[in-house]
């Protein structure tokens, strides 16, 4: 009997890790292994007929030289919009934990909201808040908080700013889930243990709240580093990101090897800052 | 010690009010002088306010009204993180994500100051920790964590320590052990202890002077041996220890000085209770008499104890202890009292249920308490 038990609960392992398993085989590694094939292929090819892989690694070094403004531009991007959803998420997130009391779960709610319309749609109406003849722009106009020939649309400041929008509930989640989980208690300890408000932060609340911190940079900065519908809607030709080259690449230029290429060096190039970046943090295992 | 010196540190906490915002008043004009360097025990039921108490004292919570001193220093409105006190919490609150030695130094490292960590190396032995300095609060034991609490506190030689049920999540064994180890370390460091527990015993075992709390207010204040043979209240009788509370009738005063009784008729027997023992100025009150001062003799046989007797009373109950035995007395006036008879074998064995007895105590023991107050007040569900 007992025996039976253990067979079937290695059995019945195997039968809960299954699922995911042929799921992740489907959907990650075998696209994962069309991308590399493709991207060592020749580009004389075309959509239709196919490319042959040919070891072609030459296509890694053409992408590097024509794009790595393009790459830089996109890290410096999402680096900057992480850093000021960190700001602005790591005050939302501290009051909705601590301060909210009863509308907690009201605020919690707003911050998910955006997510029941299109990623598309928001992003095309802040194109019309932007706009040149918009009432934002008219309004630093007349404040004189703008130069009469200035603009917001179609500038590096738009994106960013759209980057942040868009990826700020992917960075309070994550950190409010590790700021409530902190006990209050604790806070008055250190309190009673000669620490100022700013001392209780840094000694506190800060380094609990880490996976978090880590969680929500990591959510932000990796989809923003490889995000072309900002940079499309709300940019100009020169203030387009890696993924942006990715994607004509792909459709108008129809040179899937060197688009595959491009694709892989931002996958490693982020995999490589993610761990740097974890293992500074000193939070390997917080994750 | 006193004021004018100008040396003494004494807590003193003056007409001490807390509202809470939704309307609760959960400490009420609250008076109390804790000497310095005393292990003063703050003592009353769940709910009674003495957590409120100390949050006021650390500076975690703003009291309504009143004034808190440490010396002539008024404290009342100081910042919790600039008063000389420090807090044992009821439920430790240990830095998760430090290691013991990083908890316990703490409080120094954010006061500046130098060679913490030899501080940190010598505290770690009184509370003997010294093995664990490098383990994060989880990988311990409730009592080793109780004693981070207490080290945590302890390092900072804050001028009084708050302690809010230190003792209160361990074992019984666990819980006397820690009752003698704290009751050293304060001997030995001499600073102002203020212990708050619910458990009587805990709190006359270990402090100097015991303040009994209920329902946002002091009811006494004493040393254990004052609260116990001459308590003021009902709730006091019952509280600490048990008491056997019989309704009597004033019926006047004689003597004069020490010398002082007030005769009581009680169901018919005048009993006399000295002056200093009685706490009402009404024609009626509870006679009161602890159990162990309740002396029993089977009907027949001569009761060898001067005092105020009684005949008439049947044994109703008995539970055997060990050392004592606790009976069950049925009075002639329908009311029940308990007796504890310590196990001496003089009797030879116990006094069978359904026993007719008669009954003393000496009249120095007993003691008069307001016949306004609640004769139940206190007891402790067991
Ligand atoms: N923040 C608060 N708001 C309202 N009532 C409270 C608050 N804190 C405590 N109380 C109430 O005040 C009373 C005293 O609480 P407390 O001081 O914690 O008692 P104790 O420590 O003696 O058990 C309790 O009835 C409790 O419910
Ligand atoms: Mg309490």
């Amino acid at each position: 009997m007992a025996a039976l038990q253990r067979a079937l609960g290695r059995n019945s392992a195997y039968l809960l890790v299954g699922p995911a398993a042929l799921w992740l085989g489907i959907f990650f590694v075998i696209p994962m292994i069309s991308l590399l094939t493709t991207s060592l292929s020749d580009p004389a090819g075309s959509p239709i007929y196919g490319y042959s892989m040919t070891w072609r690694f030459e296509n890694y070094v053409d992408v590097v030289a024509d794009y790595w403004p393009y790459l830089v531009r996109s890290f410096v991007y999402a680096g900057i919009a992480t850093v000021l959803c960190l700001i602005l998420g790591y005050t939302l997130a501290y009051a909705i934990a601590f301060k909210a009391g009863r509308f907690k779960t009201l605020m919690l709610v707003l911050v998910v909201a955006p997510f029941f319309t299109s990623f598309l749609v928001r992003t095309l109406s802040w194109k019309l808040i932007l706009a040149d003849n918009g009432w934002l722009v008219e309004t630093l106009k007349t404040l004189h908080l703008m130069p009469e020939d200035g603009r917001l649309l179609a500038t590096p400041i738009a994106v960013v700013a759209g980057l942040t929008y868009n990826f700020l509930p992917f960075m309070i989640l994550p950190l409010y889930a590790s700021l409530e989980k902190i006990d209050p208690k604790l806070n008055e300890a250190a309190a009673d243990l000669y620490a100022n408000p700013f001392k209780r932060f840094w000694n506190v609340v800060w380094p609990l709240s880490l996976p978090g911190v880590v969680g929500g940079t990591l959510l932000t900065f990796i989809p923003a580093s490889g995000d072309y519908i900002n940079a499309s809607l709300l940019g100009n030709p020169n203030t387009q990101m890696v993924g942006n080259r990715i994607q004509s690449l792909f459709t108008t230029g129809s040179d899937y090897p060197h688009a595959a290429a491009l694709s892989v060096i931002l996958m490693v190039l982020i995999v490589v800052m993610v761990m740097v970046y974890v293992r500074r943090a000193g939070t390997e295992d917080l994750l | 010690m006193s004021l004018a010196d100008g040396r003494t540190r004494d807590l003193r906490l003056a007409g001490l009010h807390k509202q809470y915002p939704n309307g609760f008043a959960a400490v009420q004009s609250l008076d109390l002088e804790i000497p310095q360097g005393s292990f003063f025990a703050l003592l009353g039921p769940s709910g009674c306010g003495k957590t409120t108490t100390l949050r006021m004292v650390a500076g975690l919570e703003v009291p309504t009204a009143g004034t808190i001193h440490i010396g002539d220093q008024d404290i009342t409105h100081e910042k919790p993180y600039k008063r000389p006190v420090n807090t044992v919490f009821q439920n430790y609150a240990l830095f998760p994500h430090l290691t013991i030695a990083e908890n316990v130094e703490f409080g120094p490292r954010r006061r500046g100051e130098k060679d913490v960590s030899a501080q940190a190396k010598e505290i770690l032995e009184l509370t003997e920790l010294t093995e664990q300095a490098s383990k994060k609060p989880a990988q311990l034991s409730g009592g080793q964590q109780q004693r981070v609490a207490l080290a945590r506190a302890l390092i900072n030689r804050p001028e009084v320590l708050l302690l809010d049920e230190p003792l209160g999540a361990l074992d019984l064994k666990l819980r006397r052990a820690m009752q003698i180890e704290l009751k050293r370390i304060q001997e030995e460091v001499g600073l102002t202890f203020v212990h708050v527990t619910h458990d009587q015993e805990e709190a006359m075992t270990m402090a100097d002077t015991v303040a009994v709390m209920n329902l946002g207010v002091i009811e006494q204040m004493g040393t254990p041996y004052e609260l116990y043979t001459n308590p003021r209240t009902t709730f006091v009788a019952n509280f600490l220890g048990r008491s056997n509370l019989i309704k009597g009738t004033v019926l006047g005063r004689e003597g004069s000085g020490a010398d002082a009784v007030v005769k009581v008729d009680m169901h018919g027997t005048v009993v006399t209770i000295s002056a200093a023992r009685v706490h009402t100025e009404s024609s009626e009150g509870w006679v009161g008499i602890r159990p162990e001062k309740v002396l029993i003799q089977p009907e027949g046989t001569p009761i060898d104890a001067p005092g105020d007797h009684f005949s008439g009373a049947v044994v109703t109950g008995s539970s055997y202890i060990g050392v004592s035995t606790e009976y069950e007395l049925l009075m002639p006036w329908g009311q029940e009292i308990t007796c504890f008879e310590q196990n001496t074998g003089r009797r030879g064995g116990l006094v069978p249920v359904g026993t007719r007895v008669d009954v003393s105590w000496r009249p120095e023991f007993a003691f008069l308490l307001d016949s306004s107050q609640d004769a139940e007040a206190g007891i402790q569900e067991t």
